[in-house]
């Protein structure tokens, strides 16, 4: 029984969960749910991957109505290989959560806290599992008033500002999708995104279908925060509480990318391969001006949450060039980089929400010195910089390989160039934040900090040494970010 | 407004007829417009005239707002909760066929519970709402 039912697993476990926290009112009671339920999670999306690797594409029709006509939950190894992510760090968050949510949330607040933070992660599970063009609408919206709320429950009151900035451009991003789906349905009379695509052929040059992909584009770049539509990311990761901001950078944009892979590759493929909207050149420009633009902002902040969150728009530049580079080396590059780019930013933030723990800042000014204060956390923090430049024996290095691999198969030389060029900014501001940790003065803020709580510390160490370890052994991430990228590019030919 | 006769009296008239009519969207929801949103809106209506009538203390004697807090999980609870009954009779997710011995009884009972729970989240999300509005600066 189980076995044939972790798709919906997979959804509901999460979603009983938030429902437990809301009913127990008590931020600890609260927490052990929400830890119990993120540790099932990842067994069940391995679960899902092994039966995928073993037997192809698994089907599940929710509710007993067969697809096309009810929603069915189709997982495949591009999709499981997504589940497994977002559920890895949802688990890794966790032991982190207790001691940083303790110090950032009202106790009256706390149990909510993990109720929607559960919500979140069952809205992105949900919206990574399903195959049903409407029903990622709906987990789309889950998760995103989700993640509204997460960050509104900042201490900072500008935290609101960014919610309801966040409110606004999430819900046209959600709008826009719908619209595409709503043309994608006039035109198809399907939602099931497998019998959408099959019946796309003959018709994928109709304005409607074009007017869908463009619409779809838009609406899905802005959820994933690509670069002219990324204005409401850098104030919500930045005043946000540190456990939502973590988990927020490690996953709520890869599902985005997700998505704008499954439509641009599998629904719309015929589309995108007929090439009658330049959407892979629109992509490449909009990356290429991400990895330099939002890089050299990063450079000039001076609030270290601020700075990654703008790392955060350059990173997703390399993610979505994988897209516009559209063979199997670069499209491998940008689905391993989804992989390698959460657990960067994941490690980075968790060090910075331990810094936050200790000092309740993180100005640059204050965290000058912290490095003989917290060597350990800062120690972590400055290997998960290096792999975010790409340095060689680190997951940053892999991801670019490929990219530039891709690039130089395309005979885009320059391309490859420019991302080598891009990666010198990112020396630029880690270089800065590193220089002022350890070779500067310790500030007032910072005299009195140690290490933070084991069970902030372990954690952030664990995810640290897998950016080490998957930057050697990559036969699990780019081994099954390849067969995804196989799959995916299928549907283009 | 102790001195508002009109309204209380009134208001006294009217809230039984709005349950009564919230009730009949929510069971007529199978056969026709209708259905737990719907209810649950007019259910909270109800609460919502009673508080604005006869105050908000008033109000929250009747529906306190813990009870109000639990709703919004509990109607979750109960949809969630039926969907996975359906999984521990061996069919899928919110598949409702078995939930009696026959399929269209099962459906039946199924949508009804499901609606229910429907209902009891919207009413209590929009007095929880109405309430977080209400209560600012008390």
């Amino acid at each position: 029984m189980i076995a044939a039912n972790l798709p919906a697993l997979q959804v509901v476990l999460p979603l009983f969960g938030a429902v437990l926290c809301a009913f127990l009112q008590r931020g600890i009671l609260a927490w052990g749910v929400a830890l119990i339920v993120s540790l099932a999670m990842p067994f069940i999306a391995a679960g899902l991957l092994i039966q995928v690797l073993d037997s192809g594409t698994i089907s599940y029709a929710l509710g007993g109505w067969k697809p096309p006509i009810g929603i069915e939950y189709r997982v495949d190894v591009v999709n499981a290989f997504i589940l497994l992510l977002v559920s890895l760090i949802g688990a890794i968050i966790m032991p982190y959560a207790k001691a940083s949510v303790e110090k950032e949330i009202p106790a009256d607040r706390q149990a909510w806290f993990y109720a929607i933070y559960l919500l979140c992660l069952c809205g992105l599970l949900g919206m990574a599992i399903t195959g049903d063009a409407f029903n990622i609408f709906v987990f789309m919206e889950v998760s995103s008033l989700a993640a509204y709320a997460l960050i509104a429950m900042g201490r900072d009151r500008r935290a609101l500002l960014a919610a309801y900035q966040y409110l606004i451009m999430g819900t046209i991003g959600a709008t826009f999708y719908v619209i595409g789906v709503g043309l994608l349905y006039s035109m198809t009379g399907t939602l099931n995104l497998a019998d959408m695509a099959s019946r796309l052929g003959g018709i994928e040059n109709s304005r409607a279908v074009l007017a869908a992909m463009a619409f779809l584009t838009v609406g899905i770049s802005l959820k994933l925060a690509l670069f002219p539509l990324h204005v409401w990311l850098p104030n919500a990761y930045a005043y946000a509480p540190s456990v939502a901001t973590v988990f927020l950078a490690a996953t709520a944009t890869k599902v985005a990318v997700y998505l704008l892979l499954r439509y641009f590759f599998t629904v719309l493929g015929t589309v995108f391969a007929h090439k009658s909207l330049p959407i892979a050149e629109i992509v490449l420009i909009l990356s290429l001006a991400a990895m330099f633009g939002a890089s050299i902002v990063a450079i000039f902040q001076d609030d270290v949450k601020r700075m990654l969150a703008y790392s955060s728009v350059g990173q997703i530049g390399y993610i979505t060039l994988g897209i516009a580079i559209t063979n199997l080396a670069g499209l491998t590059g940008g689905i391993v980089h989804l992989f390698n780019h959460a657990l960067i930013k994941g490690s980075l933030f968790m060090a910075i929400g331990a810094v936050f723990y200790q000092i309740g800042s993180v100005k640059l000014d204050d965290v000058a010195g912290l490095g003989k204060r917290m060597p350990i956390t800062m120690g972590a923090f400055a290997i998960a910089g290096l792999s975010i430049i790409g340095a060689p024996g680190t997951v940053g290095f892999i991801s670019k390989w490929y990219l530039v691999l891709g690039a130089f198969e395309k005979g885009w030389w320059w391309l490859a160039f420019l991302i080598v060029a891009s990666s010198l900014i990112s020396v630029v501001y880690i270089g800065r934040i590193i220089e002022v940790v350890w070779f500067r003065p310790v500030s007032a803020a910072a005299k009195r900090a140690k290490e933070p709580p084991l069970s902030m510390l372990v954690p952030t160490l664990l995810l640290v040494a897998a950016t080490i370890y998957f930057g050697f052994d990559t036969t699990a991430t780019a081994g099954i970010a390849g067969l995804a990228a196989e799959l995916l590019l299928a549907g283009i030919r | 407004m102790k001195l508002d006769v009109i309204f209380r009296v009134a208001a006294k008239i009217f809230i039984p007829f709005m349950l009564v009519f919230a009730l009949y969207v929510q069971f007529h929801g199978d056969f026709g417009p209708g259905g737990g949103f719907q209810a649950g809106v007019v259910a909270a209506a109800m609460v919502i005239f009673y508080a604005i009538i006869f105050g908000l203390d008033a109000a929250q004697r009747i529906f306190p707002q813990r009870l109000v807090e639990l709703m919004v999980p509990a109607g979750v609870a109960i949809f969630a909760g039926v969907g996975v009954v359906s999984l521990f009779l061996g069919s899928e997710y919110l598949d409702y066929s078995r939930l009696l011995h026959d399929p269209v009884h099962g459906q039946h009972i199924g949508i009804l519970l499901v609606e229910i729970g429907v209902l009891v989240t919207v009413a209590g999300t929009m007095v929880a709402i109405f309430y977080s509005f209400i209560g600012r600066g008390r």
